[in-house]
C-alpha cells in the first residue's frame, strides 16, 4: 500500500521539480527476486562461511569454533586434506583447459552448418540438441559401458577397424580425460549450438550482402562480419561453459569414480566426499570458499578479456 | 545430486499424552534419544526404559522402514513385510528402498530432519557410526526378549553389535566373500571340484589357460577389491585397524603380502588390466571367464542370467582360512523413540522379521542365527558352503567413522596397487599413514570411548 502511495506521489510531481531520489519503488519491483536471492543465495553463502569456520559435523552435538583452521589445512602441505584438495583443483583445471575451447569451437561451427539452408535442417538441428535433454546420469552410464575397456562397443569397433582396441577408456589417464571431455562435449555441446544459432540470426542480412558486394570471400565474411557479431553472445557462452565445466562432478562420479586412482575426482566431487560423506562440513565449506573465489578471479579474467576487445 | 529424495516419510511430534500407563517412563526416553544432540551430548544415547511385550496393541500406526534391498534381494522383503502386514493389521509398513551407496548419506541427514526411518536395516560396520552420531539407540530390550543369545550367533557377528557397553542393532543375517566359478568352463578345464588353496587355486589358474582360456581370473580396480584384500590380509593373519580405533594397521607385512600377491595376478598375465567399475561382473555373467569373486547378494542375480556357476568359500591363500563378511542389522533410529506407539511397533515388526530370518535366505543371504543356518533348507541351498564356513569370517570392527576412512585410503590404496600406479609397499604405507591421521581426527570427533 505504501508502495503505491509513494508511487502516486511521485506521478503528482509536477515536472521540472527536483526529485529526491528514486524513493521506494524499485525496491518493490525488486522485492519477489530480492526475497528469492537473499534466501537462497546470501543466506545460505553466509551460512555457508559460519560452518566453515567450525569443526562441523551436524549429526554431532559440538561444533566447536576452529577460526580460520579450515583454510589454513587447505594451504599447509603436512594436512591429510591438502594433497587431495589441490588434486581435485588440479583435476578440474585439466578438465576446463580441455573443454571450454572444445565447447567454444565445436558448438560454432554446427551452429554455422545449421544455419544453412538444407533439406531436413529442423531433423539435424534437433539431432544435434538431443543429448542436452538426457540427464547426466543417463549419458554417464550409457557410456560407461560404452567405454568399457574389455566389454564395451567403443573398444570393440576400434578393433573391427584394425585400430588398437585394449585403450582402457576409463582407466587410465589421459584416456579418461578424453572420454570425461569427450563426453561432455557430445553432450552439451547442444546448448552452446543453440545460443550461437539464436546469435547467428541475429545479425543483419545487409551486412553479408554489403560485404559480398565488396568482393570479401567466405573466411573473411566469417572473420569481419559472423565474429564481431557474435561477441555479446560469444562472452555469455565462454562465462557459462568456464563455470559449468569448472563444476564438472556427476561424469567422473558416475563414468570414472574418480579412477585412476583419484586423479579424475574433480574438486565438487571431493567436496561432496567431504561434506555429505565424510561429515567435515566445516572443511568442506571452506574448499567450497576457496574454489569460488578461485572462479571469480577467472570470471573477472574473461570479462577483462572481452572488454579490451570491446574497446580496439 | 539432484534427484529428490525418495521418502516423504510424516513428519512427526511426540503425541506423548495420548499413551498410557507408562507414560512417565517414556517421556523420559523421548527427551533422552529425541531432543537435539547438544542435550544428549553425555551417554551413548538414552536408552529407552519401556518394556517391549513382543506384541502392538495401540491404535494404526504407520512406520517408515528403510532399506538398500535394490538387488536379487529386493523382492523377498517386499513379501515378508507384506505378510507382516496382513498378520499386523494395525501396523502400515511403509517401504523406502535406497541404493546403499546413499543409504549412508541420506539417513542420518533424514533423521535429523525428523523425516528419516523409525526402523531400518544397516550394515553391521556403519551401527557404531551411527550409534555416536546417534542417529539410532540401542535395542537391547528387543534382543532379549526374542531371546537373542549370544551362544546363538558367532563372536564377531554378536560383539560388533555393541557400541559403549549398548547392543545397536539385530543381525539379521550374514553375508561374505566368496567365489563364483562357471561351472561349464570347470568341465573343460578338467577340474572336478574348485581350488582351495594357493597351490590348487594357482593350478587351476594354468589349466584354465591350457583349456584356451587365457584369462581366468579378472581382477577388479574398484568394488569388491577392498573386500578380497581385507580377505586375504586376514588370511595372513594381519588386522586392518588397531582394535583401539586409533591406527589403520593394513599396511603391515600381512597386508603386503596380500596386495602383492592381487598385483601378481595382473602382473602374470591371468587378468586383464584396469578394469572399469564392475566390469568384471558384467562379464562373468557374459561368460567371458571363469573365476570370480564376489559378495553372495548376487547370487539371485547370477542365477537370472543364465550363466551356469557354482559357489565355494574364496581359497585359503595364506595361511589360515578367513573371508570378509558384514551382516544386515535392524535398528530403531531416535526419531522412533518420540512416539510410543512407533516405537512398540518398530520392535515388534523387528521380532517378526527376526523369526523368519530361514525364509530371507532364499535372497541369497546366509541366517545369521546358528539355530536357523542349521537347518536343511539352507544347508542345501546355494549358499550352503559358505554357511558352512561361518567361523572364519571376519567383520570390521565397530570404530566409529571406519567406513569412511576405508573409502578415502584403504579403497585407494588396494586401487592403486593392482593398477601398478604405485607399488603395493608404498601405497599400503602412505595410505595407512593417512587412515591413522583421519582415525585420531575421528575419535577426537566421535569422542574416546
Amino acid at each position: 500500500m505504501a508502495a503505491a502511495v509513494e508511487l502516486a506521489d511521485t506521478d503528482a510531481r509536477p515536472p521540472g521539480r527536483a526529485r529526491k531520489g528514486p524513493g521506494v519503488a524499485p525496491w518493490v519491483f525488486l522485492a519477489p527476486y530480492l526475497v528469492l536471492f537473499l534466501g537462497f543465495v546470501i543466506a545460505p553463502a553466509v551460512y555457508g562461511f559460519y560452518i566453515s569456520l567450525h569443526d562441523y559435523d551436524y549429526t554431532l552435538p559440538g561444533k566447536p569454533f576452529v577460526g580460520l583452521d579450515n583454510y589454513a589445512k587447505l594451504f599447509s602441505s603436512d594436512s591429510v586434506l591438502f594433497s587431495d584438495f589441490w588434486n581435485s583443483m588440479r583435476a578440474t583445471g585439466i578438465f576446463t583447459l580441455f573443454s571450454v575451447p572444445l565447447l567454444l569451437a565445436v558448438p560454432l561451427a554446427v551452429a554455422l552448418l545449421m544455419n544453412q539452408k538444407f533439406w531436413g535442417r529442423n531433423l539435424f538441428r534437433a539431432v544435434y540438441f538431443a543429448p542436452y535433454v538426457l540427464g547426466v546420469a543417463v549419458v554417464a552410464v550409457l557410456w560407461r559401458f560404452l567405454l568399457d575397456s574389455n566389454i564395451g562397443l567403443v573398444n570393440q569397433y576400434l578393433g573391427a577397424l584394425g585400430l588398437p582396441d585394449s585403450v582402457a577408456w576409463l582407466t587410465t589417464t589421459p584416456a579418461a580425460w578424453v572420454s570425461l571431455v569427450g563426453v561432455t562435449v557430445w553432450w552439451t555441446l547442444g546448448f552452446n549450438a543453440v545460443i550461437y544459432l539464436a546469435g547467428l540470426q541475429d545479425i543483419a542480412p545487409e551486412l553479408y550482402e554489403s560485404a559480398k558486394v565488396d568482393g570479401a570471400n567466405a573466411w573473411q565474411r566469417f572473420w569481419h562480419v559472423t565474429i564481431p557479431g557474435l561477441r555479446p553472445v560469444l562472452s555469455f557462452v565462454t562465462m557459462v561453459t568456464i563455470i559449468a565445466s569448472a563444476n564438472m562432478f556427476g561424469q567422473s562420479y558416475l563414468m570414472t569414480q574418480g579412477a585412476p586412482g583419484q586423479e579424475t575426482r574433480t574438486a565438487i566431487y571431493f567436496i561432496t566426499d567431504t561434506g555429505l560423506r565424510n561429515y567435515q562440513m566445516g572443511d568442506a565449506a571452506a574448499m567450497s570458499y576457496v574454489l569460488t573465489v578461485a572462479l571469480m578471479l577467472l570470471s573477472i579474467a574473461v570479462f577483462w578479456i572481452f572488454r579490451e576487445k570491446e574497446r580496439s | 545430486m539432484n534427484e529428490p529424495i525418495l521418502s516423504s516419510g510424516v513428519s512427526r511430534r511426540a503425541f506423548l499424552g495420548l499413551s498410557g500407563g507408562a507414560a512417565a517412563g517414556l517421556a523420559l526416553a523421548a527427551c533422552g534419544g529425541g531432543k537435539s544432540a547438544s542435550d544428549a551430548a553425555g551417554g551413548a544415547g538414552a536408552a529407552p526404559t519401556t518394556s517391549f511385550s513382543g506384541t502392538y496393541s495401540g491404535p494404526a500406526v504407520t512406520l517408515s522402514y528403510w532399506n538398500g534391498f535394490t538387488g536379487g534381494d529386493g523382492p523377498f522383503m517386499t513379501k515378508m513385510v507384506q505378510e507382516f502386514m496382513k498378520e499386523n493389521p494395525n501396523i502400515t509398513i511403509k517401504a523406502n528402498t535406497v541404493q546403499w551407496a546413499q543409504y549412508y548419506q541420506r539417513m542420518p541427514a533424514a533423521v535429523t530432519a525428523g523425516k528419516g526411518p523409525d526402523v531400518g536395516v544397516m550394515h553391521l560396520d556403519q551401527l557404531a557410526t551411527n550409534a555416536a552420531r546417534k542417529v539410532i539407540v540401542p535395542v537391547d530390550d528387543v534382543a532379549k526378549a526374542i531371546g537373542l543369545e549370544e551362544s546363538d550367533f558367532t563372536k564377531q557377528v554378536w560383539e560388533a553389535g555393541i557400541y559403549q557397553n549398548a547392543r545397536y542393532g539385530i543381525p539379521l543375517d550374514v553375508h561374505s566373500l566368496a567365489m563364483f566359478y562357471n561351472t561349464d568352463d570347470m568341465k573343460k578345464a578338467g577340474l572336478d571340484k574348485p581350488p582351495t588353496d594357493a597351490a590348487s587355486y594357482m593350478a587351476a589358474l594354468d589349466k584354465f589357460k591350457a583349456a584356451g582360456m587365457d584369462q581366468p581370473f579378472w581382477m577388479p580396480t574398484r568394488w569388491p577389491d577392498h573386500l578380497m584384500f581385507l580377505s586375504l590380509l586376514w588370511q595372513n593373519g594381519g588386522e586392518p585397524y588397531s582394535a583401539d580405533g586409533t591406527k589403520a594397521t593394513f599396511d603391515s607385512d600381512a597386508g603386503i603380502k596380500a596386495l602383492t600377491w592381487m598385483a601378481d595376478i595382473v602382473n602374470k598375465g591371468y587378468s586383464p588390466k584396469n578394469l572399469g567399475p564392475d566390469t568384471e561382473y558384467v562379464a562373468f555373467k557374459n561368460k567371458k571367464y571363469p573365476l570370480h569373486w564376489n559378495g553372495i547378494w548376487q547370487i539371485n542375480d547370477l542365477k537370472s542370467s543364465g550363466v551356469p556357476f557354482a559357489l565355494a568359500p574364496i581359497p585359503q591363500i595364506g595361511d589360515r582360512p578367513a573371508a570378509w563378511a558384514n551382516s544386515h542389522n535392524f535398528y530403531v533410529t531416535r526419531q522412533a523413540t518420540q512416539d510410543d506407539n512407533k516405537l512398540q511397533a518398530s520392535k515388534v515388526f523387528i521380532d517378526w522379521i527376526s523369526k523368519k530370518s530361514a525364509e530371507w535366505a532364499g535372497a541369497g543371504m546366509v541366517p545369521a542365527r546358528k539355530s536357523v543356518r542349521e537347518t536343511e533348507a539352507v544347508k542345501n541351498s546355494i549358499q550352503g558352503p559358505i554357511a558352512e564356513q561361518i567361523d572364519n569370517l571376519h567383520f570390521l570392527p565397530p570404530i566409529p567413522g571406519v567406513g569412511d576412512v576405508q573409502a578415502q585410503t584403504l579403497e585407494i590404496a588396494v586401487s592403486d596397487g593392482i593398477t601398478g600406479k604405485r607399488p603395493p609397499a608404498q601405497a599400503l604405507k602412505e595410505e595407512a599413514a593417512k587412515a591413522s591421521q583421519l582415525m585420531e581426527a575421528n575419535k577426537k570427533k566421535f569422542g574416546a570411548s
